[in-house]
């Protein structure tokens, strides 16, 4: 009896010793993961998924608090590449966050804009230059299609633009033909 | 010396763990998406296996003794926990995106059922150390052998038109299923 | 010759059909009443037009300058004057338009002044600036910029000139055609770029199938003052990609994703070195190339044909069939299909094929792949087209470029011996096109990820200053106060505004909205008279985009239309 327990004391402190020897010289710092997931969002801090912006979903998804499935921009694609970062089960988007759109930008009717500087504040990217009752315009390179400068502008003067389809920007399609039931 | 290369001979191909004697499908299954985490889910399980075979001999023979051998399960897994424990610190250290591949897999080789069952095999057969030592290792070398046979098998099956009711674990377990037949072939091999 | 040749991996020996368009010398094309000349003939940013709208050009005129460090210059191939320049369809594969200028010709063909080029006197630096703005590129089909082919670097030597006349393709026939016709002028070309490459080594090679090409071009190069080795290589398709023909007449392999240069290679295309020879020793800015028309037609031959004829006018010449499928701009193997008849010859139209049913009858389906590697052994590039069928056909990007499917040079011998008829270039161009694209996106969140981070950061900044700006004036004022008025006030001034704030701030806009007008009214455009047509034009332009911009504004958005 006393043995057994001897015994079993002795192994559990030979294991002990080793795991905390073990744990102070490999220690590593930080969690990486969330930055993983960040490097695989499509950053346009939109907000769809219901975080303020990429990171915060980022970290959500590492703590195991947010779904693989609520980032539209992202698009099927996001979800397949998060599923394989994390190694869970691919799902389909989740519609109640919103569906993917082709990509827009964002352009100003200079005519309408009345300088009030409401969808400065809102762009998360800085890509709207202007200021206080000066005209506003949206640098198109820098626009995501975030769709976030849209309700804050008192004038409706704000549209989304799909990003033109013309030849340095056009892709081959692949030669697989889905067949979808019709009727 | 010929004793050894019978043992490796017979656990990799003939009495293969996964394949004959149908220990460790979790792993098996569950890290056999990609090949690259397959290698590596194979090392360390090679790693873990070959450390807890002589651990839990040495403490088979000099702590347990005969008297209490109704301990030997409990230390076992008292032993492989803390082996498992040190080698995913070691991994987490050395090879971060290693880690994040094998993901909950790493911590779960301390309840893989080859992994205790070697070295209660090794109890049973009454191998000395040594021979304990190249039991654990064919076990882990043949379970590496598979893995990596089956992760190739299943990245090709993702790149095939699968039918729908087959798409995914179904279509890996008839896989293994054949394999395990296939594996079958060895017997005999080893008189 | 006795100079050993090498073996390249694969290649397949399809029909040639090369005869039938040889029986004829080149007929010089007429000139267009339209010339359509496209400013992205090039590999490289597209040339920049220096020409207006109604102004009248000379032949040989520059109507577009090069822009950038990879970039050539576009010349007017006859005078006229300029009609327009706008989007017009461009012989590209997706049927998109491109700017275009479009010259209406008087028929004169009033050439511009020119004069040769004094390329001993000029410094090779010199030298290449002045090919760049003569409009020099490659005319093989890559139509990389040739000024900057001539121009290795300044720690790279080039001992090895190669001269592909090898012609590989079936059914063209321009390169075969050039070599018997205008050999001597090929090799004086070939001189100034061993000139400018200070190469030791020049070979020509020639496909065994054109002995009277070799014939002249042996004629030519005994009477040249250096030594050029004219090599006849087995006929074998794709032996004339540059990769390919380097291996066979040096033994030389690229590595993977390096360049001719960094072996000390450097190959050029026949016809680059007749344009280079025009060029140098006539002034003559590249405005036109010999096009092989050739296919269902009555009478296939070579052209010399001005940059910008509409290829329905060549095939017209040749004599159009009825029962034509369509036009193929190159060979059968690598042709681009062209989206319309009356689209422009560019710089790379080495040949327009005429489809019929009968000789291109339409591709059987595609069957799934039995895994046999016919397509593996007749790679050239010694690439493992079926692994990168797969990886292009799940999407799986990784893989197929450690599979270096960057090396693929899409010549379609893969797709030509696949007994499953599995379209298999048309997989690899996707994928990529998918890749490039994915990696300018990934820029683009790298960018907008920066951008938001800072913006972040700004924010703390601007709060923590606020903060303590009005920690410091809370100090002062309660310092102030101290000395006079009473705290009652204070809290009276601010419960008053909280009731009518939506009144006030609808108050606001409106001020706001009159304030903008009020603006726009004072700030009148001057300098309104005497506009050009051009500035006219433009101003038109924009009011047409404003007018856009505004009615897509007042449109209800998309999540609005759907509750």
């Amino acid at each position: 009896m006393l043995a057994a327990i001897g015994v079993m004391t002795a192994i559990a402190v030979v294991v002990g010793v080793v795991l905390g020897w073990s744990a102070i010289r490999l220690k590593v710092e930080g969690n990486p993961l969330a930055e993983k997931i960040d490097a695989i969002l499509p950053q346009t801090q939109c907000g769809q998924c219901g975080y303020p912006g990429c990171k915060p979903y980022a970290a959500a998804i590492a703590a195991g608090d947010a779904d693989i499935n609520q980032c539209p921009p992202g698009g099927e694609d996001g979800v397949k590449k998060l599923a394989e970062l994390l190694g869970v089960e691919v799902k389909p988007l989740d519609e109640t966050h919103g569906t993917p759109k082709p990509k827009s930008v964002a352009v100003i009717d200079e005519q309408t804009c009345i300088g009030c500087t409401l969808c400065i504040q809102a762009c998360p990217v800085d890509a709207i230059v202007g200021a206080a009752k000066q005209m506003h315009t949206i640098v198109a390179a820098e626009c995501t299609g975030c769709e976030l400068c849209l309700p804050p502008c008192p004038v409706d003067c704000i549209s989304m633009i799909p990003v033109a389809c013309d030849l340095p920007h056009w892709k081959w399609k692949p030669p697989v033909f889905t067949l979808k039931l019709v009727a | 010396m010929e004793t050894y290369f019978l043992i490796l001979i017979s656990t990799v191909f003939v009495n293969n763990i996964v394949m004959a004697k149908i220990l460790g499908l979790c792993p098996f299954m569950g890290v056999s998406k990609k090949l690259e985490a397959a290698i590596g889910m194979g090392l360390a399980t090679t790693f873990v296996l070959t450390l807890a075979s002589g651990a839990s001999y040495l403490v088979n023979e000099y702590l347990l003794g005969t008297e209490l051998f109704y301990l030997r399960t409990l230390s076992f897994i008292v032993v492989i926990a803390g082996i498992v424990q040190f080698t995913e610190m070691f991994i987490h250290k050395s090879s971060p995106v290693l880690y994040q591949v094998l993901g909950i897999y790493l911590p779960l080789i301390t309840t893989n059922c080859a992994v205790l069952g070697i070295p209660l095999l090794n109890v049973q057969e009454q191998h000395d150390f040594v021979e304990s030592l190249f039991f654990g290792a064919g076990g882990a070398i043949g379970f590496t052998l598979v893995l990596i046979l089956f992760a190739g098998i299943r990245e090709r099956l993702e790149t095939c038109d699968v039918p729908a009711p087959f798409k995914g674990t179904s279509i890996a377990m008839v896989t293994a299923g054949l394999m395990s037949l296939a594996f079958m072939g060895f017997a005999g091999l080893v008189k | 010759m006795s100079r050993e040749l090498f073996k390249f991996n694969g290649g397949i020996h399809p029909p040639q059909h090369k005869a039938e368009s040889t029986q004829r010398p080149i007929h010089p094309a007429p000139v267009p009443h339209r010339l359509i000349v496209s400013l992205r003939q090039h590999i490289g940013n597209p040339a920049k037009p220096v020409v207006a709208v109604g102004e009248r050009v000379l032949k040989g005129q520059m109507i577009a300058a090069a822009e950038g460090t990879i970039s050539s210059a576009v010349h007017a191939p006859s005078s006229g004057t300029i009609t327009a320049i706008d989007m017009q369809t461009v012989p590209h594969a997706s049927g998109l338009p491109d700017l275009c200028v479009t010259l209406d010709t008087d028929g004169r063909d009033e050439w511009i002044a020119r004069a040769p080029l004094d390329h001993l006197q000029l410094s090779p630096a010199d030298l290449r600036a002045q090919l760049r703005n003569m409009g020099l590129v490659g005319l093989g089909g890559a139509v990389f910029p040739t000024a900057t082919k001539l121009d290795p670097g300044k720690s790279v030597k080039v001992p090895t000139l190669i001269l592909n006349g090898a012609e590989c393709e079936p059914w063209i026939t321009c390169d075969d055609i050039l070599m018997r016709q205008y050999a001597a002028e090929v090799l004086q070309g070939v001189s100034v770029m061993r000139y400018m490459l200070d190469s030791d080594v020049v070979l020509v090679g020639i496909e065994d199938n054109k002995p009277e090409a070799i014939a002249a071009m042996q004629l030519a190069a005994a009477t040249l003052p250096f030594a050029v080795e004219i090599v006849t290589v087995p006929t074998l398709y794709p032996g004339g990609g540059a990769k390919q023909l380097t291996r066979t007449l040096t033994g030389i392999e690229n590595p993977s994703g390096s360049r001719s240069t960094d072996v000390g290679i450097q190959v050029f295309n026949v016809g680059t070195a007749y344009a280079l020879y025009r060029a140098v020793f006539h002034g003559e800015p590249l405005i036109s190339r010999l096009v092989t028309v050739t296919g269902f037609v009555l009478r296939p031959q070579n052209f010399e044909v001005l940059i910008g004829t509409p290829m329905q006018e060549l095939v017209q010449l040749a004599g159009e069939r009825d029962g034509a499928t369509g036009l193929l701009m190159g060979g059968p193997m690598m042709g681009v299909p062209m989206p319309r008849t009356d689209v422009p010859v560019v710089k790379a139209t080495n040949c327009i094929l005429v489809k019929s049913d009968e000789l291109f009858p339409p591709l059987p389906r595609a069957l799934p792949c039995i895994r046999c590697a016919r397509c593996a052994d007749a790679c050239p590039a010694d690439l493992q087209p079926q692994e990168l069928f797969r990886f292009a056909k799940s999407d799986d990007f990784g893989r197929a470029q450690e599979y270096h499917l960057f090396d693929c040079i899409e010549c379609g011998c893969c797709s030509y011996v696949c007994p499953s008829h599995i379209p298999l270039v048309d997989f690899y161009r996707y994928a990529k096109s998918e890749i490039w694209a994915r990696e300018k996106e990934k820029i683009a969140a790298d960018q907008a990820r920066e951008r938001h981070e800072f913006r972040l950061f700004r924010h703390t900044r601007e709060k923590t200053e606020k903060a303590d700006k009005l920690a410091a004036r809370a100090q002062a004022q309660r310092a102030e106060r101290a000395v006079s008025n009473p705290p009652a006030e204070l809290a009276t001034a601010t419960s008053a505004s909280t009731d009518p704030e939506a009144d006030a701030k609808k108050a606001l806009i409106a001020a706001a909205i009159a304030r903008a007008q009020a603006k726009k009214a004072d700030a009148a455009p001057k300098n309104t008279d005497n506009l050009s047509a051009h500035t006219q034009q433009e101003i038109a332009e924009i009011e047409a985009r404003r007018a856009t911009i505004r009615a897509a504004a007042h449109q209800p958005l998309e999540q609005e239309k759907n509750p």
